[in-house]
């Protein structure tokens, strides 16, 4: 893997947000991509030795659990439509985070939630489902179709000076507004360290200019991040020689050059830290099902630095995994199951069951109509900052919504033969329940504590508020049925070394 | 919803940025045992702020309400990075604009009332599935048949053991750049993946981990290359115009010494 490296060849390291110190290697803005190039070449070889079976174009729908035991699992071929039982010793989940919940986020499209939904509910406990991260310096949408939101290095806020309009509902361009009536509200509320506050105070200074008005472009929804002053101190040709791709992109998805005019950025979910509960051998509260990488809760704690989901994915993956699934291989040789199994068979009746409900609702609206409205309410409700009234309602409203999707949506095509349209119908209707969960838990949990914020849980300069008298633990949700009220089970925080404190960047 | 201003996104106001129509020819095909052919439809008034794909997302809405098959196009992370997406517009692998994956090109590249025409990949090696969506495992294999070292890693050794000097590192990640997305095999008359390839030989074999296999990577990939039906390459340079991410044809005629 082709690592940055310094003159003498040593590995270069690089500075990254919540760290003082320059630990990090990097592969330019493609760390994780050459991680996961590297490991795809590693699959490939093990492919061509004929000890791993690629079966790739699957979507995981079901777990096969016998007597609370993980054996196997259901598997839609996306191109044939055809429902295939596999059947197993162990089951490993890697399926990544649950950002697109948002319907907006910087994951990729087809991330999803529905491996790690479906083991929940066949008894996997389900742990910190409401923290999750929103980042602070990403490309704001446009128009009501924008499918996505860009991410952009936090390094911008190094030269870029953040600012809003000082009075609300000023509509003049940027170059119109006078240096007077500007507004650089990080520098001015957080004079230590400025434009440079951790991801989760960024966003919620952001998030509440803009509710009161102050918000600029389309539907008042951004802020603005201003190159100017860098540039008239260091030169035009310095700053784009230091972000020069990430400037490029910028241009290219917003059409507006950051040279001359300020970017404009707003906070977007990035990465979910809660996911389903694992123990230290990475296996689930089920017995055999293990859960690898952004999928199981583990290491972030309430909220992850820059850099350490990577980590995560390698500390999973090559150091722990190999000991503990191996280690359950060989102190659990029972038998395979059979595919006709009586737990298969009931697997599988689910799977098709969900299949033929979304495929008979013959709606009018489609699937992506009820996401962005599900994105709507979740990142109102149990986004950036949260309330218990809003929660409350956004229940309420969920209740609705949910309905309403199995009512009115319309998912063309059928069971057969690939259809694009069922993959995300079949992933959305899970979202409804996971949504569920996180605006319980957020709800549940009476601080502010990470990327939780819970406005009644504020000090007096409106800082994150920690109970750690009272929840200074992990919540494991406990799936009892539908329309039961899920379980909350909490499993204590112990601190040995190190006690947590409070953080202050004022 | 409350009257609260909301994050979604979805407020008015962006009634003030530019809109434009477009007409697209679109490549609809059931499936690859059945003849495929173009298919008109309009888009009125897009937001020009749009890529094409959400272009695309917003016209299957249409074709859902009026019950037909929405198109079907292969799509991931939606910002150039993960190699899924890929199709022809108007001829050209990923559209008009350099540098850029059809996941990254904006209605503002077109003017008002322009006619796209979007087809799938078109190659021998690349057995058509559905609309503008192929099957390009070929890729895949290619990999598998030595594009890896085949050391296991064993213990995380010491970082800085193997020493690696700055611009051979950077000349290393220039090439591992590569999204694998089939573009210059699409755009080649031959249907040669020979720039996938150097991409990945040029990768490996300029990093002290890939040296001791660099001979036999460069011929048994090339093998595999033939076995796919992929052609051969004949410098016309159309790969290095279309690759996303400007991977040098310099690598093929590398590659060509690296094989003997
Ligand atoms: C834009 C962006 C930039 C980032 N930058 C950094 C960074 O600089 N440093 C850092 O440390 N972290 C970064 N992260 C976070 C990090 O990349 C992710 O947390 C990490 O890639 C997660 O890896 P994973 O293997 O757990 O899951 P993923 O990489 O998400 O993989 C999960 C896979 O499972 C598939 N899948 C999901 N559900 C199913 C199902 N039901 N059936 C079959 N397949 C399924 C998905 O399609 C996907 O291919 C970034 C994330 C994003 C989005
Ligand atoms: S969708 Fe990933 S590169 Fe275009």
């Amino acid at each position: 893997m082709p690592f940055a490296r310094e003159y003498g060849g040593t590995l270069a390291t690089r500075s990254f947000g919540g760290a003082l110190v320059s630990r990090t290697f990097y592969a330019r803005g493609q760390t994780g991509q050459q991680l996961l190039y590297g490991a795809y070449q590693a699959l490939m070889r093990q492919v061509a030795l004929g000890r791993v079976e690629l079966l790739c174009r699957r979507d995981l729908l079901e777990l096969v659990t016998v007597d609370g035991v993980a054996r196997g699992a259901v598997c839609r071929h996306l191109l044939t439509g055809a429902l295939e039982v596999h059947t197993a010793q162990a089951v490993v989940l890697a399926t990544g985070g649950y950002s697109n919940v948002y319907f907006l986020s910087t994951n990729a499209l087809k991330s999803n939630a529905s491996a790690i939904w479906r083991a929940h509910r066949q008894g996997a406990l389900f742990a910190n489902p409401c923290f999750t991260q929103i980042h602070p310096t990403c490309i704001p949408s446009g128009d009501a179709y924008q499918s996505k939101l860009t991410l952009m290095s936090e390094s911008l806020r190094n030269d870029g000076r953040v600012w809003l309009p000082a009075m609300a509902g000023d509509e003049r361009p940027p170059a119109a507004i006078p240096e007077a009536e500007r507004d650089y509200f990080l520098e001015r509320q957080y004079p230590a360290y400025g434009n440079m506050v951790p991801r989760d105070v960024a966003s919620r200074r952001a998030r509440e200019l803009c509710n009161a008005g102050h918000g600029v472009g389309p539907g008042g929804r951004s802020v603005y991040l201003d190159l100017r002053d860098a540039i008239a101190r260091e030169g035009r040709e310095t700053i784009e020689a230091r972000y020069g791709n990430l400037l490029e992109m910028y241009e290219r998805i917003s059409g507006d050059d950051p040279i001359t005019t300020p970017m404009r950025i707003y906070p977007a979910p990035h990465y979910t830290m809660g996911g389903l509960w694992v123990d230290y051998q990475l296996m689930s509260s089920i017995p055999g099902l293990f859960v690898l990488g952004e999928a199981n809760f583990s290491e972030h704690g309430a909220n992850r630095l820059g850099a350490s989901a990577l980590m995560q994915g390698l500390a999973d993956g090559y150091f722990i995994a190999p000991a503990t699934v191996t280690a359950w291989l060989a102190g659990h040789p029972t038998p395979a199951i059979a595919v006709d199994d009586p737990a298969c068979r009931a697997a599988l009746e689910r799977a098709r069951g969900r299949i033929a409900a979304l495929l008979q609702v013959g709606g009018r609206r489609p699937v992506d109509a009820f996401h962005r409205e599900l994105g709507a309410l979740m990142i109102e409700r149990c986004g950036i900052s949260r309330e218990a009234s809003g929660l409350r309602a956004g229940l309420q409203e969920l209740e609705e919504l949910e309905h309403r999707f199995h009512s009115e949506v319309r998912v063309p095509g059928s069971a057969e033969g690939p259809n694009p349209e069922l993959e995300k119908a079949l992933r959305v209707a899970d979202f409804f329940g996971l949504a569920q969960l996180m605006l319980r838990d957020a709800l549940a949990r009476e601080e502010s504590c990470g990327a939780h914020f819970r406005e009644e849980h504020q000090s007096a300069e409106g800082e994150a508020r920690r109970d750690d008298a009272n929840f200074s633990h992990i919540a494991a949700w406990e799936f009892r049925g539908d329309g039961a009220e899920p379980l909350r089970h909490s499993e204590p925080l112990c601190f040995t070394a190190l006690q947590p404190s409070t953080r202050s960047y004022r | 919803m409350t009257s609260r201003p909301t994050d979604s996104g979805l407020a008015p106001g962006s009634a003030s940025r530019p809109r434009l129509s477009l007409n697209l020819r679109v490549w609809r095909q059931e499936s690859p045992a059945e003849p495929g052919g173009f298919q008109s439809y309009r888009l009125e008034q897009v937001s020009a702020d749009l890529s094409l794909l959400e272009a695309l997302d917003q016209l299957n809405e249409q074709l859902i309400a009026a019950g037909e098959r929405p198109v079907h196009f292969e799509h991931d992370c939606r910002e150039g990075i993960c190699g899924s997406c890929g199709f022809l517009v108007n001829g050209q692998a990923h559209g008009p604009q350099a540098a850029t994956t059809v996941c990254q090109l904006y209605l503002r590249q077109f003017e008002d009332g322009a006619t796209l025409s979007l087809e799938p990949w078109r190659s021998r090696a690349f057995p058509p599935i559905q609309d503008l969506v192929v099957d390009r495992s070929a890729l895949d294999r290619l990999i598998s048949a030595g594009g890896y070292c085949s050391v296991n890693t064993g213990q995380a050794p010491e970082g800085n053991a193997m020493l690696v000097g700055q611009e051979q590192a950077a000349s290393a990640f220039a090439t591992a750049s590569c999204i694998g997305c089939g573009a210059c095999v699409a755009s080649c008359r031959n249907a040669s993946a020979s720039l996938f390839v150097a991409a990945k030989l040029a990768h490996l074999g300029q990093l002290p981990q890939g040296q001791p296999e660099r001979q036999k990577r460069a011929r048994s990939m090339g093998q595999q290359m033939e076995a796919e039906g992929f052609g051969s390459c004949s410098s016309n340079l159309e790969c290095e115009a279309v690759c996303p991410k400007q991977i040098s044809a310099d690598w093929i005629s590398w590659m060509r010494r690296e094989a003997r």
